[in-house]
């Protein structure tokens, strides 16, 4: 049986071609590209080439503008401390309470630190609360991070509107936009953002290489210092096979940027068509009308995440689960949490990620597989009864906490 | 993923005693939907032998809830109450051939539950006392309610303290700066305080003590060095370990570590942790050291 990968919002396969196009670069080009010999201005040609493609996918203006990293963590933590480091009579930050971790950890820690982080609420759909927005820009704020789509639901901010607000009050703009990267159309020269992350393992390229998008004028205090590597904005010899690498993905991705929005949405829709109609007592997570194309995240409701993605990993399917026991955590996902998810369906999310690679036939083979896996497990639980939930026909489950 | 043993996954795949139990005569709802986990057991009580006859299961939780719920059921079926009493949370997991730390408390649900039925049974209440906290270290399953009722109870300063009274921080070390974080906020909340003492860079040699009033004669060292010993047994006994005094050389005080304690990755942070404990009532700089260690002709 062949396994059926949707977990892309994890973390994606590496286009054969992009495979293809680093492995001369573990071999003949193996310089260093500061070298002065002929070994290395081969592969300084190579990263100049992958700077532009990267460059085209985001519309930015320069290609001096593209700033190589190690990873989206990396270009967030850049962006965040260079802003404050580089004003320091500004000490707050405005993000918001669905970050990824890379975000929303740095700034735990830059509160015990003494900074002031505000994080934005979201409604039930996952949607930002504009005027609370407006309300927080002032003077004292050094940076405004907002991630341009969120990760578990594909919930996407209006981060080109923030961006226009924060640049009027003259105040630095920053995107998380990993997940964003590669499924939607970004033009970044006729946008205020200032500053972008991208992760290559998102869109086709190779773990352990990123991008932070750097606005050309946009005060900087770089990370890492040492070598004059990126323009000595990131120190540090240049991964070269794998920037080679991201720069194909980047033009694959721009090549296939209108079959994700057509062809891919088309089968996110068919599969959560086929699972919604099929399966009582669920529903679909964030922001469905305004979301990646190629994510769906359906609460089963009373039932537990882990679970059913145990059990749809033994039918080989493989997605992922905001459940508390997924995360080793005593809470369910803090992204379904700040959207008001009861507890009795937030354990039971489940992420559905696509890609270009999936077809029609493995959709169809999860919404054939979905629907027992939940009667199976519902039939376990003692908050389901014999047709639904155990309070709605008359008994009741309150257990005493444990 | 975790690592599921195939018992884990076999029970979770097919599970033992699942579904509603209409003949039951004892019940035991436990679990917090906020955590994800809860748990029915339903037991069927012979009322004359107190036997258990049947026991069902309907849980609300991850691949090792289940698989706790369906070991259990097997487990206790045919004992009679009082011996289903007393099957710990360890003993399911060991009936699963273990289960990964961050899964622990799934065992400690089905215990609870078992609890909980007995009482419903018997006409008990029965009111659950267990707490739980985030998992601080992962080596040994500790959450950050242990750790802090623990150095709440002993007035714990350091890491190495917390280590040597809970296991915490014995393995990887990865949980250190939580541990400090726990120990900065109990300091910080205890009336009177002072500041925390940051810990040491490294591992401490133990700091000389405040000199005895008197010397003690080697009688009375003996006599202390044994009630420190005592003191720490209950501890090592719950690990299912044990010690005893082997021989007293000088300042060298060579034990015997038994039981699970012998060959166990802490010997060396439960042997620090007696030391400490040693220099502290001896009032003199001693070193305890594992039996193996005694020379040959002492």
């Amino acid at each position: 049986m062949e396994p059926i990968y949707l977990d892309n919002n994890a973390t994606t396969r590496v286009d054969p071609s992009v495979v293809e196009t680093m492995l001369p670069f573990f071999t003949e080009h193996f310089g260093n590209a500061s070298s002065m010999h002929a070994f290395g201005s081969q592969v300084g040609k190579a990263l100049k080439n992958a700077r532009a493609q990267v460059q085209a996918l985001l519309g930015a203006e320069h290609d001096s503008e593209i700033i190589f990293t190690s990873c989206g963590t990396e270009s967030d933590s850049t962006a965040i401390l260079s802003a404050l480091k580089a004003q320091p009579e500004r000490n707050t930050v405005i993000t918001t309470m669905v970050e990824h971790p890379a975000i929303l950890t740095l700034c735990e820690w830059l509160e015990k630190e003494g900074y002031i982080v505000h994080k934005l609420k979201v409604d039930k759909k996952g949607r930002l609360d504009i005027d609370e927005y407006k309300s927080l820009l002032n003077d004292r704020v050094a940076i405004v991070s907002v991630m341009w789509a969120n990760n578990e639901t594909g919930t996407i901010f209006p981060v080109e509107e923030m961006a226009e607000l924060a640049a009027a009050k003259g105040i630095m703009f920053h995107t998380d936009a990993v997940q964003a990267v590669g499924k939607i159309p970004i033009d970044l020269k006729n946008t205020k953002i200032d500053m972008l992350s991208l992760s290559g393992h998102k869109l086709h390229a190779p773990k352990g290489i990123g991008v932070l998008y750097l606005r050309r004028g946009c005060r900087f205090r770089p990370l890492l210092r040492g070598g004059h590597q990126e323009r000595g904005r990131r120190a540090g010899t240049e991964n070269s096979a794998s920037i080679v690498g991201l720069g194909q993905a980047c033009q694959l991705a721009l090549e296939h940027m209108e079959a994700e929005n057509t062809t891919v949405k088309a089968l996110r829709d068919k599969l959560e068509q086929g699972i919604l109609s099929q399966v009582s007592h669920c529903f679909v997570t964030g922001d469905p009308r305004n979301r990646l194309p190629n994510t769906c995240n359906i609460a089963f409701e009373y039932i537990e995440g882990e679970a059913i993605l145990l059990l749809l990993n033994k039918l080989g399917i493989a997605c992922s689960s905001g459940s508390a026991c997924t995360s080793g955590s005593l809470e369910p996902s803090h992204v379904m949490r700040a959207m008001g998810i009861p507890y009795t369906a937030a354990h039971g999310t489940i992420r559905f990620s696509l890609s270009r690679y999936n077809t029609e036939a493995e959709v169809d083979r999860v919404i054939a597989a979905v629907p027992g896996i939940i009667a199976q497990l519902r039939k376990l639980s003692p908050y389901w009864g014999e047709q639904g939930p155990a309070s709605a026909n008359g008994g009741s489950f309150t257990p005493a906490y444990a | 993923m975790w690592e599921y043993s195939d018992k884990v996954r076999e029970h979770f795949f097919n599970p033992r005693n699942a579904g509603p139990l209409e003949e039951a005569n004892g019940i035991g709802d436990v679990g917090s939907i906020q955590c994800g986990d809860a748990l029915r057991l339903m037991l069927k009580v012979n009322p004359e032998s107190e036997v258990i006859e049947d026991a069902h299961f309907q849980t609300f939780g991850c691949g090792s809830a289940i698989a706790s719920s369906s070991a259990l059921t097997e487990m206790i079926k045919g004992m009679t109450l009082d011996e289903a009493l007393k099957v710990s949370n360890q003993d399911i997991a060991d009936f699963l051939d273990g289960l990964p730390p961050e899964k622990m408390h799934c065992s400690v649900m089905g215990r609870e539950a078992l609890q909980a039925a007995v009482a419903n049974y018997r006409g008990e209440e029965w009111s659950d006392d267990h707490e739980e906290g985030a998992l601080i270290c992962k080596c040994f399953a500790i959450d950050a309610v242990m750790i802090e009722d623990v150095v709440r109870a002993n007035n714990l300063n350091t890491v190495e303290e917390v280590t040597f009274y809970t296991k915490a921080g014995g393995g990887c070390a990865a949980c250190h700066e939580g541990i400090e974080e726990i120990l900065a906020k109990v300091k910080a909340s205890s009336p009177g305080a002072g500041e925390v003492s940051p810990p040491p860079a490294c591992p401490a040699t133990p700091e000389a003590p405040k000199p005895p009033a008197k010397k003690l004669s080697i009688v009375e060292k003996i006599k202390k060095i044994e009630e420190v010993l005592e003191s720490v047994r209950p501890m090592l006994q719950r690990d299912h370990g044990d010690v005893e005094l082997a021989d007293v050389q000088g300042k060298k005080i060579y034990v015997h570590l038994k039981g699970a304690c012998s060959g166990c990755m802490m010997e060396a942070a439960t042997l620090g942790g007696i030391q400490q404990k040693m220099i502290e009532t001896l009032g003199e700089l001693v070193q305890v050291l594992p039996s193996s260690h005694m020379p040959a002709e002492a």
